[in-house]
């Protein structure tokens, strides 16, 4: 597939240009939500030396951390410029930096948003009788509940 | 370039202080030692856990602390600067070069078992990740992280040890039994490291192994005590209760390293 240029030639890439494109970079877990939105990004730089980015894993022993960068690389290699892609612990991610968004579309996507298990509402018909089955998913971020109005089984991120 | 997430280059420079160096690699292969075996010691009930819940869970927990694991070898890595990566470190050193504690020596056993074992290491492991100064920001950095997912950890643990103190006869005799075989290994993770001073005085490590062991002691009893079960007895750890492994332990090496043996070098 041929791919449009990204930007006029006769400007040079902004940070701007380079969050536009990790919008559009999903965790693979979950398609529908981009690393933006997510909250992993922590910094985007642009110098002589190219685009360094800094991203947050969700989870320390996320399997998906390879997978995002390689997206991220990818994404970014249209730009024609050396892209430097870190993980640091510098500062914890936490689910409060999921934006507004993420959230909403997560709930699309049939993930309760990450909250207090007593606030957990279900991701379908918004009912608030829910009760956690399982602290534990099938992903480390996720926990399971059940839905005793619409009587069905959901996940829901984990307040970390 | 191989296909593992990795720190920044020089993300985890080494203590300028060769006593504080030292030390540090010892604190780090010992935190990520246990991490290491008590994740793969649990990885083996994935598939036979006695409910699906639990199945998943255990294995969630296990993933984690193999991720935490991997998360403290790079650190280690970075200090030892000596051409290994995390997986080099993690795998290819023979069982006696092991620093786990040796509570997490002993085979995975029944549920019982296993919930004791990752309940007295668990709240061992709160002490010791409390313990952790800002005096090498990097790992500081990574604790804060790491306590955030021990959490989950911890009620998971305390809400299984409740159901089996409490769950009749046969859970309550299997949970008293686990707790008298491990007790006495328990206190390993409090084992004395090489050059304890030079890391308190680094701000590395705000207090002894000693006081940190007082402090899990005292959590311990917060929960054990009401449920009338017994606390681990207070010996002081043995200077050896990070080497001379057993034979399961020895068992889980060859189970672990399989894959590495197989193809050197090998990455997914």
């Amino acid at each position: 597939m041929v791919t449009a240029a990204p930007r006029p030639a006769d400007r040079t890439v902004t940070r701007a240009d380079v969050l536009a494109i990790l919008e559009a970079v999903a965790d693979p877990e979950i398609p529908t939500v981009s690393i933006v939105d997510l909250g992993m990004v922590l910094d985007v730089r642009r110098d002589t030396d190219g685009i360094a980015v800094e991203l947050l894993p969700t989870f320390v022993g996320c399997p998906a951390q390879e997978v995002i960068r390689a997206s991220v690389i990818d994404a970014l290699a249209p730009l024609g410029e050396p892209v430097d892609v870190q993980f640091t612990w510098r500062e914890p991610w936490t689910s409060d930096r999921i934006s507004d968004r993420g959230r909403a579309r997560l709930a699309a996507s049939g993930f309760a948003p990450p909250a207090a298990p007593e606030d957990v509402r279900c991701p379908y018909c918004a009912s608030d009788r829910v009760a956690m089955d399982s602290a534990f998913g099938p992903t480390q971020c996720r926990s399971l509940f059940y839905c005793r109005a619409c009587r069905q089984p959901f996940e829901a991120f984990k307040p970390i | 370039m191989t296909g593992t997430v990795r720190l920044a280059p020089g993300a985890s420079p080494a203590p300028a202080d060769p006593a504080t160096r030292d030390a540090l690699v010892g604190l780090l292969l010992t935190m990520a030692d246990d991490e290491f075996v008590s994740g793969f010691t649990d990885s083996e009930w994935t598939g036979i856990a006695p409910l699906l819940e639990e199945d998943v869970a255990i294995s969630s927990i296990s993933q984690d602390e193999l991720g935490h694991a991997r998360a403290l070898y790079q650190l280690l890595a970075g200090v030892l600067d000596d051409g290994r990566d995390e997986d080099a470190i993690a795998y290819d050193r023979e069982p006696d070069e092991y620093r786990h504690a040796r509570l997490l020596d002993h085979e995975r056993g029944d549920w019982a078992s296993t919930i004791a074992r990752r309940f007295l290491y668990e709240l061992a492991d709160e002490a010791r990740l409390g313990s952790i100064g800002a005096g090498w920001p990097p790992l500081a950095d990574l604790v804060g992280k790491l306590r955030r997912e021990e959490r989950y950890h911890r009620m998971h643990l305390v809400a299984w040890i409740n159901r089996l103190a409490t769950g009749g006869t046969d859970p309550r005799q299997r949970l008293e039994a686990a707790l008298a075989e491990l007790g006495p290994d328990a206190t390993s993770v409090f084992t004395p490291l090489a050059g304890e001073q030079a890391l308190i005085d680094a701000g590395v490590l705000t207090r002894s192994m000693a006081d940190a062991e007082a402090a899990w002691r005292a959590d311990l009893t917060t929960i054990l005590v009401p449920l009338g079960l017994p606390l681990p007895p207070a010996n002081s750890p043995a200077a050896d209760g990070r080497t001379g492994h057993s034979a399961a332990f020895r068992w889980l090496w060859t189970e672990f390293t399989t894959v590495r043996h197989s193809e050197d070098g090998a990455t997914w």
